[in-house]
């Protein structure tokens, strides 16, 4: 299923009219007064109608910056985009004004955020926060709006919709508060979803409740999904494909079956090795030597190279490109072949 | 660094017991005159034992109560009821030089290795902090090679000693902390969520090191956390909370192969596998609703009115946690069983 022959560049398959959305060669950098801190470093990804992309990364990156650069929502200062293209539908993002940002915002593209409570306005009725985009987008009466957001809260779920209009979101717990976030993403029919870390400050039963959510909405309104996550176990169970970042970049991408039967670059070979697993109970757990780099001082070459159990000169003088390795699957690693050979042995 | 190896002291015997440990928070109300007008039921009843050289694993929830039980055993928090003794002296009607010195053995291990430090010491002031306490552990010539030795047991420099905790990644961090807690040589480290503000790829890293820790000085953990994998990888023994109960225990086996209340089936079903093709075979069970209000637990069985199997029994009369005919460890159940499709 592997081909040995290395080429430059990923061969994705590009759908007539192009993908829905396409990240390419993303640079994005934080000027902060210690330094120059360069988060994101060329990154590139898609995302078709319909499917879920897994974004797979560790604190610091780059997960989270490169969704914000989507949105447009990035704090400049500190934050730059220092070239790249952000294409929706073949526009680039990017070069448009703030106004026409501003209206594919939630009408095309939309985000959930981590963290509910502190996303959502404490002083203001869910209800009222839910509606205000359709009153104020959509120009819609209160009356309509008021009617709509039900239909929403509806939609996520939230038992007794019509009597909860009126209640803060402190009255929720944490899982219903996510559903009102789901639910204000979804008020102007976005095209795209963009979810960050949506169950990390959840339990387990509530996040399996919210995952089933996020997939039956997909299925049922066909809103594509980017998830961004940091958890193996989360992805595993809904996405199609799987970008891994690290240090500002994708390391791997791939369909999520094959990447779990054989990882293909020595850092996703890591991460998978190092959640206990029932077989390697009472023997030590694999882990990642040394620790994430610092952004202000990337390593030359390859930037895992200081942490890699492949490492060769070659890692340390020349930057790795991503290596085909058949399936339109890619791994940034001068030894793709030779990492996925071994997890697949 | 020597291990506080004793022969007198037999790997499996009961070092900690727990009976019945009950601790109710007030909530009042009013400005002037403050009236209570219910109880919050944080551990509502928790009985266990720990033995010498094991790890029990404590999973739930948020609100289960597992971090006020870390409290409680730790006395930073004073019980409503129950005892807890240690070393046969009861650690709860303990006090002064007889505290201090049950204090010395039982050291906890905090969740956020970025609060739990003071930003303005060293890390060898930090980590030396326990001498001040205990000065007969360490005479105060010796203190910085014993600080410099912890860090080193730990895997740290050293010569970090005058560093600041900034100066460390959150790993790092959580390794200062460890140093820490072994200071005094302690026999019990209670660890309260130790690894889940760490990324993945370091936590691995700290696990190992709690376990290097066990071999070497025959430590006994409590491990809480809500993470059922990392619980299942480092526990002997496991507790599962639920609304300030425990309501089963028993091995990592019983637990996670032959798991007899609702709720530990309920929640061991839902733990996200990192597999999408044992993902395909999982068969969930959807937990419908959220847990209820600790200040207001439903009468009788506390999980019954998120129970597929609840019935009239259940509201009426509380289970108790004792060895049910399923499976022969204790399960706080009615309806005890153990799951059979999967």
């Amino acid at each position: 299923m592997t081909q040995s022959s290395a080429r430059p560049t990923p061969a994705s398959p590009t759908p007539p009219g192009g993908h829905l959305l396409e990240v390419r060669d993303l640079h994005v950098e934080f000027r902060t007064r210690e330094g120059v801190a360069r988060v994101i470093n060329g990154v590139t990804y898609h995302l078709d109608a319909g499917e879920t992309l897994a974004v797979l990364g560790e604190s610091g990156s780059g997960k989270s910056v490169t969704a914000q650069a989507i949105m447009g929502i990035l704090d400049t200062p500190p934050a730059y985009v220092r070239g790249g293209q952000i294409l929706y539908q073949g526009r680039d993002l990017l070069t448009r004004p703030e106004e026409e940002r501003r209206q594919i915002r939630g009408t095309e593209i939309a985000m959930i955020f981590q963290d509910a409570l502190s996303a959502l306005n404490p002083v203001f009725p869910v209800g009222w926060q839910i509606g205000e985009s359709l009153r104020e987008r959509a120009g819609m009466s209160r009356a309509d709006a008021r009617r709509r957001t039900t239909e929403l809260m509806d939609l996520v779920r939230i038992p007794a919709a019509a009597k909860r209009l009126g209640d803060y979101p402190h009255q929720f717990s944490g899982g219903m508060r996510q559903r009102v976030m789901i639910a204000m993403a979804l008020a102007l029919d976005p095209k795209v979803l963009i979810a960050d870390e949506p169950t990390t400050a959840l339990d387990v039963t509530v996040q399996a409740q919210i995952m089933d959510l996020l997939a039956d909405l997909r299925r049922d309104l066909g809103t594509a999904l980017i998830l961004i996550t940091h958890d193996l176990g989360v992805v595993a169970g809904v996405a199609d494909r799987i970008a891994v970042m690290y240090a500002g970049r994708i390391v791997e991408h791939a369909d999520v079956r094959a990447l779990y039967r054989a990882p293909a670059h020595p850092y996703t070979k890591g991460l998978l090795e190092s959640i206990p697993r029932l077989d390697v109970r009472g023997q030590e757990l694999s882990s990642i030597r040394g620790l994430p780099p610092n952004l202000m001082a990337i390593p030359s070459g390859c930037p895992f190279h200081p942490r890699c159990p492949y490492v060769q000169q070659v890692c340390v003088d020349e930057v790795p490109h991503d290596l085909v390795l058949g399936d339109g699957r890619t791994s940034a690693c001068h030894f793709a072949q030779e990492v996925h050979d071994d997890s697949a042995g | 660094m020597t291990a506080p190896a004793d022969a007198t002291k037999v790997r499996g015997e009961t070092i900690l017991s727990v009976d019945h440990l009950v601790k109710h928070f007030p909530i009042s109300q009013g400005v002037l005159f403050k009236k209570t007008i219910g109880q919050v039921k944080a551990v509502d009843g928790v009985s266990f034992e720990l033995r010498r050289g094991e790890t029990l694993g404590v999973v739930g929830e948020s609100g289960c109560g597992k971090s006020t039980l870390a409290r409680l055993l730790m006395r930073l928090e004073t019980p409503t009821a129950g005892r807890v003794t240690l070393e046969g002296r009861d650690l709860l009607r303990a006090g002064g030089a007889d505290l201090r010195r049950l204090r010395r053995n039982m050291q906890m291990v905090m969740q956020d290795p970025y609060t739990s430090l003071n930003p303005r010491m060293t890390v060898g002031d930090i980590v030396g902090e326990p001498f001040e306490i205990h000065p007969e552990v360490a005479p105060k010539r010796s203190r910085r090679q014993r600080v410099q030795e912890l860090l080193d047991v730990v895997g740290l420099n050293p010569e970090h000693v005058n560093r600041y905790p900034h100066q460390f990644s959150g790993g790092q961090r959580q390794r200062i902390g460890i140093a820490r807690a072994l200071a005094l040589r302690p026999e019990i480290i209670v660890c309260d969520e130790p690894v889940s503000a760490l990324d993945v790829s370091i936590q691995a890293q700290v696990i190992n090191l709690l376990e290097q820790l066990q071999d070497e000085f025959g430590l006994s953990y409590i491990f809480i956390a809500h993470d059922l994998s990392v619980v299942r990888h480092i526990s002997d023994r496991v507790a599962v909370m639920y609304l300030g109960r425990i309501v089963e225990i028993g091995t990592e086996e019983q637990i996670y192969q032959r798991a007899t209340h609702p709720y530990t089936q309920a929640l061991l079903s839902a733990v996200p596998v990192p597999d999408p093709e044992a993902r395909d075979r999982q068969t969930i069970i959807r937990l419908s609703g959220d847990v209820p209000s600790p200040a207001d637990p439903p009468s009788g069985c506390h999980f019954r009115t998120r129970c597929w199997k609840a019935e009239e029994v259940c509201a009426v009369q509380d289970p108790q946690t004792v060895p049910r005919a399923a499976d022969p460890h204790p399960s706080a159940c009615h309806f005890a069983e153990v799951r059979t499709d999967v």
